[in-house]
This record gives C-alpha cells, structure tokens and sequence, in this order.
C-alpha cells in the first residue's frame, strides 16, 4: 500500500486529514489508534484532576503554583484534542506564559514563600466550600442542558477556522466582550499601580 | 535540482510506501509521526553540539585566538568530548536545595525547547507539522520556558540563582511583548498563522519576496531579531547569567548534565528563533538556484553568526539599559509598525513606499530623540565641593 504523501509531506496523515471527512473516516477505521487517541485523552484528563488536587493540597506554595501550572497545560492538551487549535495556543500563551509566570513572581516577592507551616484553611474555608458546590451544581446543569453540536457529525468535518474569521468575530459580534475585558485589565493595572506607590510611601 | 531539493521527503515516502507493505495502515501512521520526532531528536542535540563548536571558534577568530583544535581535525571532536566530560561529572545538590524541583527544572526547559521545532519548515515540504496556528504555537510553547528557569533559580536556594531567576524573568516577559506584536504585521499581510503558508507567501519574483525588503519588513525583522537575543539570553542581553555580577546566574548550583541541559536548551532556543526570523523575514526556504533546505540553514546560520558577532563585540548591557530598550523603544515601534503595514497595504505604490519609510524613520528618530539620556553640561556636586 502507498501512502499518499502529498503538499505537508512531513505532516502524518492524521494531521492533514483532521479536518476533512475522509479523514476521520479513515481514522475511525482504525482502532489501534483510536483506543491511543482516547488513552491519551484520558491521560490529560487525569492530570488535569491530579494537578488541581495537588495545587490545593500543596503546603508549599511554589509547588502549588507548578501543579496548577500543570493542570493548565493539561486543559490547553484537551483543547487540542477537541480541534480547539488556536484557543489551546492562546491557553497556553496568556496562562501559562504570562498569567503563572506572574503568580511565581508574586509567590517569591510575598514574605514567607516556600513555608512549610503557612495555614490552608481559615473562616472562610465553609463558605468557600459552599459556594464550590454551588459552581459545580451549576456547571453540571449547564453540561446537561446544553445540545452539544459536538454529536453532529457535520460540524466535526467543518473546515479550521482562519485568523480571517477570528478577527471579524472578535471586532463584529463579539466586540463587546473583547473591549470589556480591555476596561477589566486597564482597571487591573492601575490598581496593581496603586497597591505597589502605596507601599512605597509607607 | 528537483531530485536534491526533494530528496528528504522522497526517502521518507520511500520508508514509508516499502513499510506499508507489511505494516497496518495505523502503524505506518505511527511510524510517519515517529521518523519526524526522531530526526528532531537527532537534529535538536547535535545542532547544539556544534553551535557549541562554532561559536568557541568564531569568538576565538574575533579575539585572534585559534580556539578548539586539539580534538580531531579543527577540533571537531570536540562536542563529543564536552560531552562526555559532562555526562561523567559529579552532580551536585546543594543541602538545602528542593531537591524534586531541581532535578526537574533542567528537564521542563529542554522540551520547550524541542517543541518548537515541531513547526519550522525544514525546506520545500519538509515542515515537520504544518499547524493552521504555527507561529502563535511557537511563541506560545517557547513561552512557557520561563517557569522552567524560575523553578530552578528558586529551587538552588542561593542568592546568586534567585537574583538571576528574577533577572531573567524581569527581562523575558519585556521582550516578549515587542516581540509578539513585531509578528503581526507579517500575520496582516500574509493572513494566516500557519509557518508553511507565511513562506510560500515570501515567493514572488522568483523567490526573492522576503518580507524584509518592505520597510514594515525590515523594522519588524530588526525589532524581533533583538527581541530573540533577548529571549535566549544572549549577549549583550546576558543578565540573567552575567558572570561578572552573579556568578552563573540561575543556572549557579547545577552541574554535570542537568547543567548540559540549560546549555542545550539556550543553543536550541538560539538555533530555533533564528530559524523562526529566516522564515518570517528572510523567505524561509524560498531563494534560486540552491535546494530549499540548504536556502533554510544558510539564512538560518547567517543570523546565528548574528548572534555570536553580538557576543563578540557588544558589552553587557545595565539593567535600566535593557528594560528602556523594550519598552520605550521596540514597543512604540512595533505597535506603528503594525499601522505602517496596514498603510503598505492599502496605498498607492509610490505613496506606500515614500510613506511608510518616512512615517518608520520619524518614528525612530522622535524615539531615539525621546529615549536621550538627560546630561547636565555642568556637575554639581552635592557633597563634592
């Protein structure tokens, strides 16, 4: 049998045939791969649960940041597994990149980083627990209502989607969104500014 | 010329068709994945190696030394003998160390730098994975190398390594900004993300298209190629491990391997970001007459000869120094870049051409102007006199 090796020659043939129907028809013909596939999905999805029951679970509280940084990168794997190429690309630009690296930096200028004895639980540790519960309970309503197109099998053979239509999505109708958070960082900005000219003149 | 420019790929198809004569088709999909990974695994350690090689000896001409030549003819047997040298030498934890911390910092920052090869394009449909999202996977993965240097600063539990941890951190997320944005005019024009398609738009005029002969092109080429020196902490941006300051910077308490491993690490990045500027700026593989893998390295190897010119000529640069280049200088240029390149795209010929080199040189020239450090003419001494 010859494989046809054509324009991404170097690509595997999964890749380039991610988007196309043959392609999954191909795919789904496979079952070796398949059962690797869902074997590494599932893998993701374990650290994924690990990382953040470690990032709690932690005493120090640099290991905890690393696990969360891990949990992170397992969410930014399982968006590449659903075809969310360019959201698991920004996942890991923005949060792990920039967002955790800003969490270590404020863990190692905090007074006492990398103490064993620091206390988990205070207060506030019920109502935290409560409205944990409340999230989930939501969340899991949320899954349970929502029709998944995902069952489609049209929209799994849809073509990827071009930075073209990132863009006029993100500057059409989803415009508002996109400058509220822009108001949400300046706001976080200036007042990261305030805190620190405070501490200054103290 | 067609056969030479091919015969990477051609061998590859080869393994695979004469494979696929007794193998299930999922296994040759496999064994398609596994000859990409394992020719980046063969080409990302012995790059390094003779980077290592080629940078003692260029350094040594520049300070009219003869560098290496004791080890094989010209001394390239060197690298092998550094690493076996490194590989048999004592690893040394300091007492209060972390110790999981440490051993895995050296580790977290290799693969970074090993991901990123996965999107170079090699040459003419050698692009080990040509993704829709290439460069933003690039700078994304390439991203995450600053946790890997932070863990290690934090776990040696020295001054020295946090100061550099700090340093490096300080300075990366800076060049990272410049440098994203220097990108997207390339993004604008090509209107994709992918590294194959960014190439094949570089084509026209038989291959002489290369971004950086526009003037948006060139300022955006010259704003990234610093930010890259910056990224893989090179000299004159070498802060992080400025042996005159800190002594090794982060990398102060690992020895043996795990302090091979930073090396390869930093070589890798340096290889890979030069790469990622030849694709962007320099036409990546396209270019007459040769085959397109040997266009890829020669640009690609220009610009590390860049990079080791810097370190042979350039002095360190102070702390304000570097900070003041990021982000009052190549940010406004790169955020005007981004409106020059809409202006090329969307003018006349002549006007697009006169407007954008005058609106890039004003712009540089107020910045420069606005970036003068302020001399008194005369000292006066508060306590002096």
């Amino acid at each position: 049998m010859r494989i046809a090796v054509s324009d991404a020659s170097f690509t595997p043939p999964r890749v380039q045939g991610r988007n196309t129907r043959k392609g999954l028809t191909t795919l789904s013909m496979m079952p070796p791969l398949e059962f690797i596939i869902k074997m590494g999905i599932y893998a993701l999805m374990t650290v994924c649960v690990a990382g953040a029951l470690l990032s709690v679970l932690f005493r120090n509280l640099f290991h905890a940041a690393l696990a969360l940084t891990g949990v992170l990168l397992g969410i930014a794997g399982i968006y590449l597994a659903l075809h969310a190429d360019f959201l698991a690309m920004i996942q890991v630009l923005i949060y792990v990149g920039a967002v955790m690296t800003l969490v270590i930096f404020a863990i190692m200028l905090t007074e006492r980083f990398g103490d064993a004895s620091l206390r988990q639980f205070n207060h506030q540790s019920w109502a935290a627990l409560g409205g944990g519960i409340l999230l989930l309970t939501f969340l899991v309503r949320m899954i349970q209502t929502t029709p998944w197109p995902v069952k489609n099998q049209a929209a799994l053979a849809s073509p990827a989607v071009t930075v073209v239509q990132l863009g006029e999505a993100l500057l059409g109708p989803y415009v508002f969104p996109f400058e509220i958070i822009s108001v949400i960082l300046i706001a976080a900005l200036i007042g990261a500014i305030v805190v620190a000219r405070k501490d200054l003149e103290a | 010329m067609e056969f030479m420019d091919q015969i990477f790929v051609n061998l590859k198809s080869t393994v695979l068709t004469l494979a696929g004569g007794f193998l299930p088709p999922w296994a040759v999909i496999l064994l398609c994945a596994a000859i990409s990974l394992g020719v980046i695994a063969v080409i990302g350690p012995v790059t390094m190696m003779y980077l290592t090689l080629i940078e003692r000896k260029v350094l040594a001409r520049m300070q009219n030394r003869i560098g290496p030549n004791r080890t094989g003819p010209w001394g390239l047997l060197q690298p092998l003998a550094d690493g076996i040298k490194m590989l048999t030498k004592e690893d040394i934890v300091p007492k209060n160390a972390d110790r999981i911390v440490h051993l895995v910092a050296p580790i977290l920052i290799v693969i970074p730098a090993l991901l990123v090869f996965a999107v170079i394009p090699f040459g003419k449909n050698m692009i080990p994975a040509d993704l829709s999202v290439g460069v933003l996977y690039f700078l994304s993965i390439s991203s995450t190398t600053t946790i890997a240097i932070f863990s290690a600063s934090w776990a040696s539990r020295n001054k020295y390594s946090l100061l550099g941890g700090m340093r490096a951190v300080a300075q990366m997320i800076s060049y990272e900004i410049p440098m994203v944005l220097s990108v997207v005019p390339i993004l604008l024009v090509t209107q994709s993300l992918s590294t194959g398609a960014i190439v094949r738009a570089q084509g026209a005029y038989g291959g002489w298209g290369w971004f950086v002969f526009t003037p948006w092109g060139f300022a955006a080429f010259i704003t990234f190629f610093l930010c890259a020196v910056a990224e893989c902490n090179r000299s004159p941006f070498d802060l992080p491990e400025a042996e005159s300051e800190i002594v090794a910077g982060f990398h102060t308490e690992y020895s043996g391997m795990k302090f091979a491993l930073f090396y390869m690490a930093e070589f890798m990045n340096a290889f890979t970001l030069s790469a990622l500027a030849a694709t962007l700026f320099l036409g990546g593989w396209q270019g007459p007459w040769l085959p397109s893998w040997a266009w890829f390295f020669i640009k690609t190897y220009a610009l590390i000869f860049i990079m080791l010119w810097f370190r042979g000529t350039l002095p360190r640069f102070r702390v304000d120094q570097m900070m003041n280049l990021a982000w009052k200088f190549l940010l406004p240029l790169s955020l005007i870049n981004i409106l020059v390149a809409g202006f090329w795209h969307f003018a006349n010929p002549p006007l697009a051409i006169g407007g954008s080199i005058a609106m890039l040189w004003a712009s540089g020239w107020i910045f420069t102007r606005l970036n003068r450090d302020y001399t008194p003419e005369k000292r006066t001494y508060l306590f002096g006199e």
